[in-house]
């Protein structure tokens, strides 16, 4: 049973406030500074008066800005379908394996998702790039060379290269978590394999499937390095705009108003999902 | 089992269709990082046709001051890091686990926005806040200099810590701490004992998680690093930025090969805790 604080002072303070103490300090007031930011404006090269002006949100209505988070969340989205059908056969395969090779399976995904994130993108450019390997095999069978890198295609190729095992590890728990003798009942009465997953495994593994989307979808939509390296000069995503309020257009209550809007959409996510789940779990209380 | 019993229906590993997707998603994930291995030893700056193995590339990382500088600092920041993150992600996961506090919920959820928060929003906060409210003197004597980038990563990393601690928690049993207390052991004497021990494979798995993310980051550094506080990342960025060459190869290769020795370890440590604890009940 929890035990009510006050029961014992000493260790729950001992306990609770050097992290909370940090997790204010060093996270909260730094989030709420620059949310008092985007109600401000500079007033000189290293000062911003918070006025309480919504000047800043006003112009992020402005349609290039207005475009550039829609392809930020097109981007995203695209990402995380391509990763889900590109994951969810390998998923499949983690789940019903025998226990040896599952292990073996689970590092095979889980070693490029500790691999450092540069490092990956920088792999990707090298293979990509004019003189890369894939414009050498393509000039082989006469196609090409094509322009494979710094353009939208290897931002989404990109994109799924990067998150791909950040779905395959969640769509794996979440389909683990099946009771198999409703598969093999539903194999046994003569569904077949593409019916049974349709009409079994993605309704029961639903909730699981779309907090693995989420999991995708967040860091996809506010990924700046993947853009920047491998993108063109029409590649740009919203994590670039920021960054360059920040470090060079030196405009960091527009930027800070900027990077609000990105944690509202991201925080709206979380909620749709968390929305969707809960009435599935109620509809399937109810049924 | 013979291969050529009929597969068993979910037995989907064993379906040749199946086969070929793993294949080519396992094609698709690590060529890119095979290849980039491959030609760290290659002879050729142009990268792309073999022409002889060597190990010059190494040699000329091995030389370049600032590149090594950059790796020292990120190792150094990543191991205080870690430290601070598993007592403090352990701290708040039993405080947490164990109390009943007013504003729980609502505590809970702000522990997990650094998880959720896109990391440019914390890049930037973290450079407002180093440069307006806390201006982290440049000219301090090393790691000192280091303060800013490291409080930063311990802010991202002991969440994950606490989620993968109070993961843990919940299978010990209360009654063994009540125990412990009942024949005399203090507060402090149970905690140690008794629970530290039984969080041992989450507090492993947290450091291990919190060392990747802190030697992974490249965004929340690149903006609280200065011009003296560069890490690996921040320093291959600025280097693939305008090319791609043996070098960075080189160096991508050996934090490659750190991530699989500690990805190794970790692996082994846990499974011999894991064996440990089953043993042992």
């Amino acid at each position: 049973m929890e035990q009510d604080w006050k029961q014992s002072r000493g260790s729950f303070f001992t306990a609770f406030a050097p992290p909370a103490f940090w997790l204010t300090l060093f996270f909260l007031v730094p989030l709420a500074i620059i949310w008092a930011y985007s109600f401000g404006k500079n007033i000189s090269m290293t000062e911003v008066a918070v006025t309480g002006t919504l000047s800043n949100y006003a112009r992020i209505a402005d349609p290039v800005y207005i475009s550039i988070f829609v392809k930020s969340i097109v981007y995203a989205a695209l990402t995380t379908f391509l990763c889900l059908i590109v994951g969810f056969p390998v998923a499949l395969a983690i789940t019903f394996a025998p226990d040896k090779a599952k292990a073996w399976l689970l590092l095979l995904i889980m070693l490029p998702f500790w691999t450092n994130l540069l490092v990956r993108t920088y792999a990707l450019m090298a293979v990509l790039r004019t003189e890369g390997y894939v414009n050498t095999v393509l000039g082989w069978i006469g196609i090409g060379p094509l322009p494979l890198l710094h353009n939208n295609f290897a931002v989404v190729l990109g994109l799924v290269y990067v998150n791909l095992p950040f779905l395959v590890l969640p769509l794996y728990s979440a389909l683990d978590r099946l009771d198999r003798s409703l598969l093999e009942a539903s194999l046994d009465l003569g569904a077949g394999h593409i019916r049974t997953i349709r009409e079994i495994v993605i309704p029961l593994a639903l909730p699981g499937i779309l907090s693995g989307l989420l999991i995708t979808f967040i860091p996809a939509l506010g990924s700046y390095l993947t853009p920047d390296l491998l993108g063109g000069p029409d590649s740009q995503m919203i994590a670039s705009v920021i960054e360059r309020n920040f470090k060079r257009a030196n405009d960091w209550p527009f930027g800070s108003a900027l990077s609000f809007i990105l944690m509202y959409l991201t925080f709206f996510a979380i909620a749709a999902q968390t929305l969707v789940a809960a009435r599935r779990r109620k509809a399937g209380g109810e049924a | 089992m013979s291969s050529k019993s009929p597969p068993a229906p979910l037995d989907y590993l064993r379906r040749w269709p199946l086969r070929l997707w793993i294949a080519g998603v396992a094609f698709f994930l690590y060529a890119p990082l095979v290849t980039l291995i491959a030609f760290s030893f290659n002879e050729s700056r142009r990268n792309i046709v073999w022409t002889g193995f060597t190990f010059d590339w190494y040699a000329q990382v091995f030389q370049d001051d600032a590149l090594i500088e950059a790796f020292v600092n990120s190792l150094t920041i990543a191991a205080i890091s870690t430290v601070i993150s598993v007592i403090l992600g352990a701290l708040v996961a039993v405080a947490m686990w164990r109390f009943r506090f007013p504003g729980k919920p609502v505590f809970e959820g702000l522990l997990a926005l650094p998880i959720v928060v896109p990391e440019i929003c914390m890049g930037v906060a973290m450079l407002v806040f180093f440069s307006r409210i806390l201006p982290w003197p440049s000219d301090l004597p090393w790691p000192l200099d280091l303060g800013a980038i490291t409080i930063a990563h311990v802010s991202f990393s002991f969440p994950f810590v606490a989620v993968i601690v109070r993961a843990r928690l919940l299978s010990f049993n209360r009654e063994l701490e009540e125990a412990a207390k009942d024949l005399g052991a203090s507060e402090w004497r149970a905690f140690m004992d008794v629970l530290v021990p039984h969080m041992r494979p989450a507090l492993v798995a947290g450091a291990l998680l919190a060392f990747t993310l802190s030697l992974d980051d490249f965004v929340i550094t690149f903006f609280t690093s200065g011009p003296d506080t560069v890490t690996f990342p921040v320093k291959v960025y600025s280097m693939v930025r305008f090319s791609v060459t043996p070098e960075v190869n080189a160096a991508s290769t050996l934090l490659i090969l750190i991530t699989v020795v500690l990805t190794a370890i970790g692996l082994r440590m846990q499974g011999k805790d894991i064996a440990r604890a089953e043993g042992g009940a």
